[in-house]
């Protein structure tokens, strides 16, 4: 005890958050409430802040657990729309295994995937229009697919290779798009969120019809950036979603580090006096009717929206860490919100739009596609190869528009170095 | 030991030494940090002194300065080098000057430990080497290892200061030195002299340089990583070059550099970061204004380029052995 303390009063205590489940623990999520589908109500879209308070903490829920969708919330999609969705799913699933495995097999350095978490990205850029600007984290690969970008390109970036537009200078994953209203991805956690209400200002402030949105993992809504963010947006009613992907894991921390453990995260939009809203993010039509009424609020001028989509990392961080040295193998297995995929296809089998078959035979489909894209990727080149991708004098470029002389001299002073080395 | 287990050798020691030691940063508690390095520590010490923290660095090291306002001496983990820039007000602005401002009523004795570096295929975001920022804030010390054993001794050292440390750990050679040629195989540690870590306390002063060899044809200086390039250079060229690690970049061994300068005349700076402002430019500048006139040549900078590092090409902006190589033969040319 330190020096001073007074004797009479009891003992300060820190509190430090612990997850409910460890490796080994047997997980149950009895205490776990989903509320029922259907349940929450759905605001008009310029419903003012403080009348929807409780949808910061309960849940949006579309699909029931017979696969039927119900409540205010269906986004009442075409059955080929949701086949489509539901596609684009697999191939996300099927994109991420494939290259999963590449880094196993040494050729490239590191990989990301983002199993069970699916619906967060596809479903949302479905609900987004192809010319909003999107501010991803890494785990949302799924809009690029969703918006049709090639797959070999988002593969040739994860190889480094020759065909990697951004000259083999980011991590595998840290895409770039513009064509695709896709902003170049960043290591460091959280910085687009600003960037993102950067954006949606800009566009408002231009008298222009597009929004953005940003996406960051619960873990990342600690960050400065984060909270520099919602002040910005709700100062200005910026036209932007702000996506809080809450997998429940950051790295080894569970999302208690972040907060969880007192709040909600869509609750921070309370304090900012901005539309929060809660949703099942393993529930794709849920996904897709939140993003649609936050786009819509924020193209009627009514302000940003902060969506917390609650879902589970069902694989590891990254090719970098293991999960069963820190989460019980069992919490995967029994999370109480399903696998996105399964249910979205259990939907549209009980609509009469989908069976079996078909779906076999689209997971066939996509997991060849995925396989034709990675031969032509890798026919030009995979990181494995070495320094042979990229012309050295490539890494001088684009520091700044112009080459100063500094960076002309270092250029060619590596230039002098390899000849007289003789490589 | 490897340096990795050297640093939690160093963590255990002085938690076991001072109750008010405490460790916390992104992942360190139950996983024991994403590279291992405080493995083993929360079990043995308890939440309240070794804990996760939020994905806030600003806050990591906020919290630490009012941890030390009360009296800890928190050792907090920013988890790659790249990620100190969102802590840069705290650590600048506050815990570099807090003693100064207060004419010593407060002081933040905490050691900022971070793996820094590349050549472990991270990219942009997870290879860079920001040390020389450091340096240039008045009241932060800077500290950069390159061993197991230097490691241990003056992480202890560090986190006995009384002033706020920074701790850059080089995390290429976390388990094995590594001389630069990244297409042969990388030896570990235990083959190493400086992998023998005695298990308890010692401690090596910070602004301590190390003489690494001993030698009469030119100086180089040089620091973490690049210390194994250099020995590994120099044995291959057979030149009688001296090589000084300087492990503590402030405060800095001035009187050890001057001295080697004085008897070479000859000095190549190795450092795998930025060339422009880079540690090396200060010790350029120091050098000709204390031993100019004993200068045989110009001194020479093997850095890395002007560029952020990229991904694929990272062996190109490595400064290797190559570079190293021709620097040396033009120096003792000229
Ligand atoms: C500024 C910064 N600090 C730390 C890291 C290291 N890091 C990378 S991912 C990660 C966890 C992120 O968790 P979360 O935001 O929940 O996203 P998730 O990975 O779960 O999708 C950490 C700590 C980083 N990349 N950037």
């Amino acid at each position: 005890m330190a020096e001073g303390v007074r004797r009479n009063l009891p003992p300060l205590t820190l509190h430090v958050p612990e997850p409910k489940f460890r490796p080994g623990d047997a997980v149950d999520y009895a205490d776990f409430d989903r509320g029922a589908a259907g349940a929450v109500s759905r605001p008009a879209i310029d419903a003012s802040p403080d009348v929807m308070r409780d949808h910061a903490y309960s849940l949006v829920r579309v699909l029931d657990d017979d696969g039927k969708a119900v409540g205010p919330w269906d986004p009442r999609l075409e059955p080929e729309r949701l086949v489509a969705m539901l596609r684009h799913m697999a191939l996300t699933r099927a994109y991420d295994d494939r290259l999963y495995r590449a880094q196993r097999q040494g050729k490239t350095s590191f990989y990301m995937k983002c199993t069970g978490e699916e619906a967060t990205s596809i479903a949302a850029a479905y609900a987004l229009d192809r010319d909003d600007m999107c501010f991803p984290s890494y785990r949302q690969q799924g809009i690029l697919l969703a918006r049709g970008w090639s797959l070999v390109d988002m593969m040739c970036q994860v190889y480094s290779n020759r065909g990697d537009r951004l000259k083999g200078r980011q991590m595998p994953i840290m895409y770039s798009a513009r064509e695709a209203g896709f902003f170049s991805i960043s290591g460091n956690l959280a910085t687009q969120y600003p960037q993102a209400v950067g954006f949606a200002m800009a566009s408002a402030a231009k008298g222009d019809t597009r929004i953005a949105a940003a996406w960051c993992g619960e873990g990342s809504t600690a960050e400065g950036d984060f909270h520099s963010a919602c002040t910005f947006a709700s100062v200005y009613r910026a036209p932007v979603i702000l996506n809080v992907i809450n997998n429940q894991w950051a790295i080894s921390s569970f999302s208690g580090f972040a907060g969880a453990e007192n709040t909600t995260f869509a609750a921070r939009a309370i304090g900012y006096g901005m539309a929060g809203l809660r949703v099942d993010g393993n529930d794709a039509l849920a996904v897709y009717a939140a993003t649609e009424w936050a786009a819509e609020r924020a193209r009627a001028n009514a302000g940003p929206t902060l969506i917390e989509f609650f879902t589970y990392r069902a694989e590891g961080h990254s090719t970098s860490d293991d999960p069963t040295k820190y989460r019980s193998a069992e919490e995967n297995v029994k999370w109480p919100l399903g696998d996105p995929i399964a249910r979205l296809k259990e939907h549209v089998i009980a609509i009469g739009a989908w069976d079996e078959e078909r779906h076999a035979a689209m997971d066939k489909a996509v997991i060849d596609e995925v396989r034709t894209a990675q031969k032509e990727a890798e026919a030009m080149g995979i990181l494995a190869d070495g320094l042979l991708q990229h012309p050295f004098a490539t890494m001088f470029e684009d520091v700044f528009e112009e080459m100063p002389w500094h960076l002309k001299e270092q250029s060619q002073q590596m230039h002098d170095e390899r000849k007289k080395a003789g490589i | 030991m490897n340096m990795i287990q050297a640093i939690n050798s160093a963590l255990d020691v002085m938690m076991a030494r001072d109750p008010d030691i405490v460790v916390m940063g992104e992942d360190v508690g139950f996983f024991g940090g994403v590279f291992k390095a405080t493995e083993h520590l929360q079990a043995r010490y308890g939440k309240t002194r070794v804990f996760d923290t939020p994905i806030t660095e600003l806050g990591i090291i906020g919290v630490s300065v009012g941890m030390c306002a009360y009296g800890l001496r928190p050792v907090p983990e920013i988890q790659f080098a790249d990620y100190i820039y969102p802590a840069l007000d705290q650590l600048v602005s506050e815990a570099a000057r807090l003693r100064y401002r207060s004419a010593g009523e407060f002081t933040a004795p905490m050691t900022i430990r971070s793996p820094f570096g590349g050549g472990i295929f991270g990219g942009q975001t997870h290879s860079q080497s920001p040390e020389a920022m450091f340096t240039h804030v008045a009241g932060l010390k800077t500290v950069i290892p390159s061993n197991p054993y230097d490691a241990k001794g003056l992480l202890i050292a560090a986190i006995e200061d009384n002033d706020p440390v920074v701790f850059f750990e080089p995390k290429r050679i976390y388990n094995g030195p590594f001389d630069g040629h990244y297409d042969r195989p990388v030896t570990p540690w235990a083959k190493h002299p400086a992998a023998v870590v005695p298990e308890d306390y010692y401690r090596i002063p910070l602004g301590k340089a190390a003489v690494v060899r001993e030698g009469e044809a030119v100086t180089i200086l040089c620091y973490g990583t690049m210390v194994h390039v250099a020995v590994g250079v120099v044995a291959e060229m057979g030149v009688d070059a001296e090589i000084i690690d300087l492990r503590t970049l402030v405060p800095l061994d001035i009187a050890a550099i001057e001295a080697s300068v004085r008897k070479t005349g000859r000095v190549v700076v190795v450092h795998e970061a930025t060339k422009t402002s880079g540690f090396g430019a200060e010790l350029a500048a120091l050098i000709q204004e204390r031993c100019f006139y004993t200068l045989e040549a110009p001194i020479e900078r093997v850095t890395g380029w002007d560029t952020p590092y990229p991904h694929s090409l990272e062996w190109a902006y490595f400064p290797g052995p190559v570079r190293l190589t021709q620097a040396l033969e033009k120096i003792l040319e000229a």
